[in-house]
């Protein structure tokens, strides 16, 4: 009897009349939890009741406290007819099982109805008396702390990051359950909120254990999601990362920072012996045959990447991407564009021409089976690749045997955080993702049948089958992704997550993340806390400044890492070794400096560094694509999915790249790629934030070339849109000030001159021969010519050349024009933060806007389609400007789309983002860049010294044994205190000695020049912190209801966290049946968002907070029948309740001496 | 090809002012749109009438759904379903009770009921107020009289408590209410030329004066309605022109006191019992209802148009009324100086305001 839960119900306001002869209401409140309720006395004809009850106690486990929601029901008392329900209210008890979140939950809650929406309000009183239990086989995982924030959250450090956990739950949807034929909807609703409310405690409890098992006690970057599998069930699934976090104290001591690195692996061998292994992100070391099993599968798989990337994608259903479009044209350029679909055979050949090493037969898994395959190979029940039926039997026993180890889920060195900690990223590969087609089994298959109708009888006890079968999937999928970025040279995958699109029976799982090399630093070191990097400016000399602080405060330990390159530009360096790049690309010399290799474009999936350094500002860059499909069932469709997906992904791709080169920048952040499937449509939205980083080349111009040169009006034309194309290029440079800077180049001058020099060249005779250029995006040469492409390209600044014989590439100019600019004012990008900008204000507008376009012409083309779509969201952007216009100069942050085909012809569009505004006055900034630049000069001095051969560093092994040899070693180290230098060594098995002695050298040298920079830098940020302070004290404050501000973000500029309350994780149902009365479609779902809000801040305000950080709409089905005059909507939505103060107001209250740090710099706590 | 759906909700509700008056004016979506690309009040940002209608419409709803908070105002600070900042709530209240004068002075002193309700297309189309806006001003009016109809306390203060308004807006309303609970003539031909604020401020006049709450400020009183005792009294100053001694005398001491201050002193002096007698009849019949109602019209027809028609000044009635009061109070056998000041007080105000074209 580990808890006592106390509710009260203290009163009732605006409630809605539910007696009409009295125009008054006789109300009473049941409060369950569990099975156990009580009910208050009816207040009699009041429409605000003050029931003022006695506590309500329930004693309960603590598994229940964390599974089961406190629900409250408002009835309306009737003494001849049935109780009238007013409404309900769910409280999630999970804030008040920590200790360091919220001890009380009190305040006035919407009271809510999925068929009325909100109806009143009443205010509850809930308090959990938690007895300590110390049971060892306890199913609980109280105190764990969840956090939505994809960083470090701000009030925190992390000693230890221990890596990937995930867990599923599955069950039958209620909605599709035989008693939803008699039971009203208000019910049918009520149960499935119910169940996920249930579900989700449920699956947080367990990710809880596997946290606490691993020797952590939170999980950032958590995210969950659920899929509506229809009849087939309902699966909620989440991801985080498990950490050790501590919370920073004012009376925080150096010493702390050094402290973990001894006390933890004791722990973590006393607890949990596996903790250590898994802590490292990495391979394990224990050789259990389950773990040779899947070593080997996924070591077969990582030597044929380069190729497998795109080939494999088309054959098992599955695609996948390298980082860069590159890798798309050297994959299957050949093909792409006029070939039909049919035409797959070509690939595997071509692929094994350049697959030297491993022969495909190697992984027989993945490639035996084609589609036609598949298509003959029935109840497969996968439509992943024909190749389920062959390795349906050895997979599932082998994972059977993985779920039995514990450590198997740990196996994924995954990380879902986007930000983090200054020296934890050493290198970043690229992008890599994988996508697979599953088929969802039908109710009625019979193996599956009685399971179900056992289930039907209660929900709770799921059968092990579900769950394993979606485990199955992903871990195949993770497998993947595991290998992609082995292939990439890297051992871990940064910014990951996981997302389903579905459509009837037909599912696509989709994984992506960034493959990286990461410092050791993170598994034992202490000193990882997160600044306030973002509500500042994140320079890097602001960042530097953080490292000089400690070393200032002697914890020499947290300098003991080193990344062997200076932070600004050490994350661009290729991690793979440039003998044997995993895939063609053209790499020159880092223009920071120029002593390693970097790519010439980056694509990654999370956030811009904070020590990154980039020239100008970003903008947000946007991929649309729209395919028809043939209405198909089954396994049919499947199959016509999977053979659309790679087409659908080299256009993205395209289309990324090209407008990347567009706006003259050279690489992404935040990338996300959206596929979407309906029943005749497939829509693929990618989007990321483009910006100029410093230390890749500049990229070059785009090229028009036509095909066939006689006609001279096809040449004016063919000229014309060059010259478009040019002006906008030079547009966009002075609109996001991209000019390479002179110091970091050798010859920007002579650099300049050959880029206009081929622009010129390229007007002058609008038709270039082909085959010079060197880059074909849609070349027709051989694929023998690869290798001479390279060479010729290699080195050289050239310009992209789109030939323009075939529609798509007219399609693609098209698009790439048609994009409007940002207005005037205006930035946006899908990251959190903006590169280039720094004095936000406080003003803060986080909103969703939903659209739903209905494709009234059936027989749309492809190119129709594509515009539809390419509109539906230029307009939508346009509207938000026009609709924030009030806020300028400011930029929208975080811009999250999300597309659905919710029926056939109907295309639904959502966005979540906020939009901040900033000071204009950009003195600011240029005092920075002339800091920055100074940095970047001291920087590049002191690599000189840094210099020693790259692979060494950044060949990662492709053995599974190797790693586990580095890890054995890493163990063996851990007790010392210099350990972090020594980690890295585990992911290079080459590294000798010598290199940390040369590292650990180089990075005292590196700490004095950044002492002197960042005394350069202090000059600066105060002025800020001044007017941004000022800017506070207008804005309105107070009210009867309490503000509370919402943000996609992790932080709010201006402010200081200084709480996290817990994770709000809520799922709401709303349905009508008089859809035309409540103002039609739009009216129906505008008041549901706005009640979804309303609910989200009346949750953060009960716990006592005053803001949600890293909120984000999770999901928004809407589905509508118009002719019966019924909507209904599914919305679930997440965040980390916080409470925050003004810098200003930490200033007023002097003695704390990590809030004053935070004014001065970004510094900050930690030190 | 149709936009299905199209929602914008922020977590602050955005509010156009501009937006908001053309939805409290009446526009439908359509013209607001147009008005809007009109006005060209956009400013720099080019937006094409796509964007601007889904602009519009995300705003029409936002008030639709406001609405019904704004019906009772004080619901809108602690309602949570918006999170509106507290000016924007105060302007959308002072918006949204606002009315036009022109609507008011149609519906003053009538009977807030049904049957006025029918009339409004009628008002609409007088004024060439939108009927949406109309009724909007009507239920208002209602709603308000409702609340305060059986209200203790200041007219005014209960006005703005229970409507969170502006002092001048409070004042505007509780001429409204007094208007409509004691149902005053305004509507004939010969009032016709009177404004919403005469009528505004003769109210706050009698609301001040009148009214029980007038000379015991005790939270228990009533502020509609007249006090009877008062009107009781008021018959007492017949005698003003019943006894001849005390008219001949009355006359006398104005006389003396205007000669060759006013330019229509002849005719003052002739025309002196005539409206003497005007004014001491209606303050005697005032305790009959319908009196009460005919107030303004029997001011006007037996004070106002024979002043007129003798072509008064402003000034010259100023002087007049003040020694006509003053000199009254002198009179040795009159006894009734405070109901007479009171009175006086009164409708020397009124009649001075109601005094023009």
């Amino acid at each position: 009897m580990p808890g006592k839960l106390k509710a009260k119900i203290v009163a009732g306001r605006h409630l809605p009349v539910m007696d009409r002869a009295s125009d008054l209401t006789d109300a009473f409140v049941e409060v369950k939890f569990g099975n156990t309720t009580f009910k208050t006395d009816v207040y009699p004809k009041s429409l605000n009741p003050q029931w003022n009850s006695e506590w309500f106690k329930f004693e309960v486990d603590d598994e229940d406290l964390q599974d089961e929601p406190l629900q409250i029901t408002v009835l309306d008392h009737d003494t001849y007819s049935a109780n009238d329900a007013i409404g309900k209210v769910y409280i999630d008890i999970d804030p008040l099982l920590s200790s360091e979140a919220a001890t009380v939950i009190s305040g006035w809650f919407p009271i809510y109805d999925t068929i009325h929406g909100i109806r009143g309000e009443i205010n509850v009183l809930v308090k959990v008396d938690l007895f300590n239990d110390l049971n060892r086989f306890r199913q609980s995982s109280c105190g764990v702390k969840f956090f939505c924030t994809t960083s470090i959250p701000r009030c925190y450090r992390a000693v230890m990051v221990h890596g990937f956990v995930e867990e599923l739950v599955v069950n039958e949807d209620p909605e599709y359950q035989w008693i939803d034929r008699i039971r009203t909807p208000r019910a049918s609703n009520e149960a499935r909120q119910r169940l996920i409310s249930l579900m989700s405690g449920e699956l947080q409890r367990k990710i809880g254990l596997k946290v606490l098992e691993m020797g952590g006690n939170a999980v950032v970057g958590y995210l969950q999601c659920f899929d509506l599998e229809g009849e087939s069930g309902l699966v909620v699934r989440a991801i985080g990362t498990a950490c050790t976090l501590d919370k920073i104290s004012n009376t925080y001591a150096p010493a702390s920072a050094i402290n973990p690195c001894n006390s933890s692996p004791s722990k973590d061998t006393k607890d949990s012996p596996q903790a250590v292994p898994s802590a490292l992100g990495c391979r394990s070391t224990h050789s259990s045959p389950v773990h040779s099993a899947s070593s080997r599968l996924s070591q077969g798989f990582s030597v044929s990447v380069p190729t497998l990337l795109f080939a494999g994608m088309k054959h098992r259903h599955r695609s996948s991407e390298g980082p860069r479009a590159r890798q798309c044209r050297a994959g299957f350029g050949e093909e792409a564009p006029g070939v039909p679909l049919s035409s797959g055979p070509p690939t595997p050949l071509r692929a094994q021409t350049f697959s030297s090493f491993s022969p495909s037969k190697s992984y027989s898994r993945q490639s035996s089976s084609s589609d036609t395959e598949l298509s003959l190979t029935p109840k497969t029940g996968m439509g992943s690749g024909g190749s389920a039926g062959k390795e349906a039997g050895p997979l599932k026993a082998l994972l059977r045997q993985q779920t039995q180890s514990a450590l198997e889920q740990r196996e994924f060195p995954f990380f879902t955080l986007t930000s983090f900690p200054a020296g934890f990223l050493l290198h970043v590969g690229g992008v890599v993702s994988a996508r697979s087609v599953k088929l969802l089994d039908r109710i009625h298959n019979p193996a599956l049948g009685n399971t179900r109708s056992y289930k039907l009888l209660d929900w709770n006890s799921f059968t092990a089958d579900e769950p394993e079968t979606r485990d199955a999937w992903w871990e195949e999928i993770r497998q993947e992704i595991k290998s992609h970025a082995k292939a990439l040279g890297c051992h871990a995958v940064v910014g990951y997550s996981e997302s389903t699109s579905i459509c009837e029976e037909v599912c696509i799982l989709s994984a992506s993340g960034t493959a990286a090399v990461l410092s050791s630093r993170f598994m034992q070191d202490g000193a990882l806390d997160m600044d306030h990097r973002l509500s500042r400016q994140q320079a890097p000399v602001f960042t530097s400044g953080t490292e000089k602080g400690e070393g200032d405060m002697g914890s020499s330990a947290s300098l003991g890492f080193e990344d062997l390159a200076p932070p600004g530009c050490g994350f661009c360096h290729i991690p793979y070794d440039e003998l044997n790049m995993p895939f063609p690309a053209q790499l020159t010399y880092c223009h920071c400096c120029r002593r390693f290799k970097v790519p010439d474009v980056l694509f990654t999936t999370i956030d811009l560094p904070t020590e990154a350094n980039v020239t100008g500002k970003g903008c947000l860059i946007q991929a649309r694509l729209c395919r028809t499909k043939k209405k198909a069932q089954g396994e049919g469709n499947a199959t016509a999915i999977s053979n659309l997906l790679p087409f659908l992904e080299y256009e993205l791709h395209t289309q990324l790249m090209n407008k990347l080169k567009l706006r003259s920048m050279n690489a992404l952040f935040g990338l996300r790629i959206q596929i979407s499937i309906g029943e005749n449509m497939l829509l693929g939205l990618a989007s990321a934030t483009g910006v100029y980083l410093t230390p890749l080349p500049s990229p070059g111009g785009i090229q028009i070339a036509g095909k066939t040169p006689s006609d001279i009006t096809y040449e004016q034309h063919i000229s014309n849109m060059q010259k478009k194309i040019n002006d906008t290029i030079a547009k966009n440079k002075e609109l996001y000030e991209v000019n390479p800077p002179k110091l970091f180049t050798l010859d920007p001058e002579a650099f300049r001159c050959i880029n206009t020099e081929l622009v010129e060249e390229v007007i002058g005779s609008p038709i270039p021969e082909p085959r010079q250029r060197s880059r074909l995006f849609r070349s027709h040469s051989e694929s023998s010519d690869e290798v001479s492409e390279l060479d010729l390209s290699h080195g050289k600044k050239d310009a992209f050349v789109l030939e323009i014989d075939d529609t798509d590439a007219v399609e693609d100019i098209h698009s790439l024009l048609t994009d409007a600019p940002t207005p005037p004012g205006f930035y946006s990008c899908n990251t959190e933060i903006m590169p280039g900008i720094y004095n936000w204000t406080s003003a803060l507008q986080m909103f969703t806007s939903v659209r739903v376009f209905r494709l009234s012409n059936v027989n749309l083309t492809n190119q129709g389609l594509n515009k539809v779509f390419n509109d539906l969201c230029e307009n939508l952007l346009k509207s938000l400007y026009f609709k924030l216009r009030s806020m300028v100069p400011c930029c929208l942050c975080h811009l999250n789309f999300t597309v659905a085909v919710p029926e056939d012809e109907l295309i639904q569009v959502a966005v979540t983002a906020v939009a901040m505004s900033f000071d204009k006055e950009q003195t600011l900034e240029n005092g920075r860049q002339s800091c920055d630049k100074t940095l970047m000069k001291a920087i590049t001095e002191n690599e000189e010294q840094l210099q020693f051969p790259l692979e060494l560093t950044a060949e990662s092994s492709s053995n599974p044994l190797s790693s586990a040899k580095g890890l054995s070693e890493v163990s063996g180290a851990l007790p010392s205190a210099r350990a972090p230098s020594v980690d890295y060594s585990s992911f290079t098995d080459r590294c000798s000695s010598w290199i940390e002695q040369l590292r650990l050298k180089a990075h005292t040298i590196r700490r004095g020049s950044i002492k002197t920079m960042s005394s350069l830098e202090k000059a600066s940020p105060l002025p800020e912190g001044r007017s941004r302070s000022l800017r506070s004290n207008r804005s309105y404050a107070g009210g009867s209801v309490a503000v509370v501000k919402m943000t996609p973000l992790s932080f709010i500029p201006g402010t200081k966290i200084i709480k996290y309350l817990g994770i709000i994780n809520m799922f709401f149902i709303r349905e009508t049946t008089s859809l035309r009365e409540e103002g039609g479609v739009s009216g129906f779902l505008h008041s549901f968002i706005a009640e979804v809000f309303a609910m989200v801040r009346a949750h953060v305000a009960a716990l006592g907070g005053n803001a949600v950080v890293s909120y984000s709409m999770k999901e928004c089905v809407f589905m509508e029948n118009p002719n019966k005059n019924q909507a209904q909507c599914l919305i679930n939505v997440s965040g980390d309740a916080v409470i925050f103060v003004r810098e200003s107001e930490l200033e007023a209250t002097p003695p704390q001496p990590q809030s004053a740090s935070t004014q001065t710099s970004s510094s900050g706590e930690g030190t | 090809m149709t936009m299905e759906l199209d929602v914008f909700v922020g977590n602050t509700t955005i509010i156009d002012e501009e937006v908001y008056q053309l939805w409290l004016d009446g526009f439908s979506v359509a013209d607001a749109v147009k008005m809007r690309l009109e006005n060209g009040a956009l400013g720099e940002c080019e937006v094409s009438g796509e964007v601007l209608h889904s602009d519009t419409m995300d705003q029409y709803r936002t008030f639709q759904m406001c609405e019904r908070l704004l019906h009772c105002p004080s619901k809108l600070a602690n309602q949570l379903l918006f999170q509106i900042p507290a000016h924007h709530q105060a302007m959308l209240i002072e918006r949204y009770y606002e009315f036009d004068h022109m609507f008011a002075r149609e519906v003053l002193g009538k009977k807030l009921s049904k049957g006025t309700k029918k009339d409004l297309d009628d008002i609409s189309s007088k004024t060439g107020i939108a009927l949406k806006s109309c009724r909007r001003q009507f239920d208002n009016f209602k709603r308000v009289f409702k609340v305060v109809e059986e209200l203790k306390g200041p007219l005014a203060e209960n006005v703005q408590h229970h409507f969170l308004l502006s002092d001048l807006l409070a004042k505007d309303y509780a001429a409204v209410v007094f208007f409509a609970n004691s149902r005053f003539e305004t509507g004939k031909k010969k009032l016709q030329y009177l404004s919403f604020q005469d009528f505004a401020f003769c109210a706050c006049q009698l609301i001040s004066y009148w009214t029980v709450g007038a000379v015991d400020n005790m939270m228990d009183d009533m502020d509609v309605d007249l006090e009877k005792e008062f009107l009781h009294d008021l018959k007492d100053l017949k005698v003003l022109v019943n006894d001849k001694d005390m008219l001949d005398q009355h006359k006398s001491l104005v006389c003396s006191q205007l000669r060759g201050r006013i330019r229509v002193f002849t005719e003052m002096e002739a025309n002196f019992k005539n409206l003497s007698r005007a004014l001491i009849n209606i303050a005697s019949k005032l305790t009959n209802t319908k009196d009460v109602r005919d107030l303004f019209i029997d001011l006007v027809e037996k004070f106002i148009e024979p002043c007129r028609s003798d072509k008064w000044t402003a000034g010259d009635l100023t002087l007049f009324l003040t020694h006509y009061t003053s000199t009254a109070s002198t009179l040795e056998t009159y006894r009734y100086q405070v109901i007479w000041e009171r009175y006086m007080g009164v409708v020397k105000s009124c009649i001075l305001k109601m005094y023009h074209d």
